[in-house]
């Protein structure tokens, strides 16, 4: 094969491939915009003859999607600060700390990592129950508040923080905790924004759990609002479009922002295989 | 040699995340255990006095029941066609990006990591509407090949193919990452000298990347199968589980025998099952990677 004619055909799989990849999507935001039943013809049109609003005013006004929307930005902004707090305190003293039996924790912690989140599922549901979280935004927040992945990252990260640095200001006078959030804090910035956007994204885009905690319609977040909406809409294919157009731009917004943060997590989180 | 740090240290940072994953893993994993013995259901749900210690049934149950079978079964076809075509296009983008021919990396680099970010229901919503028989962007494409009209979604041996591809499509860009990074690792070297010894494009492929990828190809499947268990938003979204069960997977049953129907015993020794299966797999593929080498 000539040397022009690969570079031809490689150039062209990567183009047909990120045809593919971007394709549902442009069609899921232009069929939001087309009137209804505008997306059930044959053949298939691309392009809506008029761009209307029409979807989008029905889910915010009708629908409710606002209270949806809310749902899931106070839950996932919830789970993300909190975590982080929690998970970077764990794993700075996981990395720094010295105390007795460290290694074998931090190892049964890794280990458990195997076992997969629905085998909890059931006990942590009964759980909140009887402490009446269930339709509560604490139902997601609770559970979410440390993760062992978390936990991982930051100790992974905090070791290459000098011991010296924080020497100095235990001698200048610094209690642990003015260390953790003068010292630490700030030199683990770049994994705070890393994992902060994987628990954002995770959370966000989560539905099993959501789905079984969030049983009160008012509670819902959008990935639930919209597995709902779709039982009574099958056929408004335009509407359901507009809903996913709304619950996606919000991740696309938060990846496009700090995707260099994510993919370097990405890698991070591959390393320890 | 550093001191030991004070206790009211350790309790103030290591307490709320160690106490948070013990009351709500930990514990939760041991309970879950307890009651897959146990008959819990919708009364013991009202009053604990109708929780019975029932000892195997709900294994012996679930050995008897065909639907944990035909929800196994479609678990399996889903992990072991699509969990290899996933990392099979992963690391063929991978190659493909990492190609001296392709400006824009970047870009291109974006686009397939696209999908991988959105939100699950969300593209199931909007793939379901891809399928649609007669109005659907995907037979419209094919017909200019001469297939179809096909129904993607409404045929028992087509929906789990269906749901595959759409997993495939949405997953490929996480593992292309760890690939590309895996890919760059390999020194140039090695390829220089091979050419120059004559190897074909493919005999370096075979001789060079499979064997210095091995760790990332190991990585990478792991994480893939453990994920591709949990199958459940794709065939509750497209297909509730069917037609005639054929999507019906694991946790998409776990989820209605527990959430819908208030089985709860018998509920979590599906999960249960499910942990053991992820786990022999995990230990069959370390065992695999140890052979080859």
């Amino acid at each position: 094969m000539s040397e022009k004619l690969k570079k031809i055909l490689v150039i062209v799989t990567a183009t047909i491939i990120a045809f593919m990849s971007l394709m549902p999507f442009v069609w899921m935001v232009f069929a939001s915009f087309m009137k209804s039943g505008e997306a059930n013809v044959y053949p298939p049109k691309l392009f809506p003859d008029e761009f209307v609003l029409t979807h989008y005013i029905t889910l915010f006004t009708r629908l409710n999607l606002t209270r949806y929307l809310i749902n899931s930005i106070v839950i996932s902004v919830g789970v993300t600060f909190i975590s982080l707090i929690i998970n970077s305190m764990s794993g700075y003293a996981f990395a720094k700390m010295a105390f007795r039996g460290k290694k074998q924790i931090f190892n049964s912690l890794l280990s458990a990592m195997v076992i997969p989140g629905q085998v909890t599922m059931l006990p942590v549901f009964l759980m909140l129950k009887y402490m009446g979280f269930i339709n509560t935004y604490w139902a997601i927040i609770i559970p979410g508040m440390a993760s062992i992945f978390g936990i991982f990252l930051i100790k992974q990260y905090a070791l290459s923080i000098p011991d010296s640095l924080i020497e100095a200001a235990r001698i200048d006078g610094g209690t642990e905790i003015q260390i953790y959030w003068k010292v630490i804090l700030p030199l683990c910035k770049p994994i705070l924004v890393t994992l902060g956007i994987f628990t954002f994204m995770g959370t966000w885009n989560d539905f099993l759990w959501p789905l079984i905690v969030m049983t009160d319609s008012s509670m819902y977040t959008l990935p639930v609002a919209l597995a709902n909406l779709m039982g009574e809409h099958t056929q408004d294919t335009e509407l359901m479009m507009a809903g996913s157009v709304i619950t996606i731009i919000p991740v696309i917004i938060v990846f496009l922002a700090l995707q260099k943060y994510y993919i370097k997590g990405i890698m991070l989180g591959s390393v320890k295989g | 040699m550093k001191s030991k740090t004070k206790f009211s240290a350790l309790l103030l940072f290591l307490g709320p995340s160690l106490g948070v994953i013990t009351l709500f893993f930990f514990i939760p994993v041991i309970a879950a255990f307890s009651l897959s013995f146990s008959d819990f259901d919708i009364y013991s749900l009202g009053s604990w006095e109708y929780l019975r210690f029932v000892g195997l049934k709900n294994y012996i149950d679930l050995i008897n029941d065909p639907l944990f079978w035909i929800a196994l079964k479609n678990t399996f076809y889903f992990v072991l066609l699509g969990g290899p075509l996933s990392v099979g296009v992963s690391l063929g983008t991978a190659m493909l990006l990492n190609s001296k021919y392709i400006k824009w990396k970047g870009m291109f680099r974006l686009i397939y990591f696209l999908p991988v970010v959105t939100t699950l229901v969300a593209v199931s919503i909007v793939w379901r509407y891809i399928y649609h028989p007669r109005f659907g962007l995907l037979n419209y494409v094919l017909s200019f090949v001469g297939i179809g009209p096909v129904d993607w979604l409404g045929d028992p041996n087509l929906a789990m193919p269906a749901i595959i591809i759409m997993a495939v499509w949405k997953n490929f860009g996480y593992n292309m990452i760890i690939f590309i990074a895996g890919l760059q690792n390999i020194p140039e070297e090695l390829y220089e000298a091979a050419s120059i010894e004559g190897a074909s494009g493919w005999q370096r492929f075979r001789n060079i990347t499979i064997p210095m990828l091995a760790p990332t190809t190991l990585f990478i499947s792991v994480i893939t199968m453990i994920g591709y268990f949990q199958l459940f938003a794709e065939p509750y979204i497209m297909t509730q589980g069917g037609p005639l069960n054929s999507t019906l997977s694991i946790v998409y049953y776990m989820y209605q025998e527990g959430f819908r129907w208030w089985n709860i015993g018998y509920s979590t020794a599906l999960a249960f099952m499910l942990f053991i299966i992820i786990l022999i797999g995990t230990l069959i593929q370390f065992k695999v990677q140890k052979i080859d080498e």
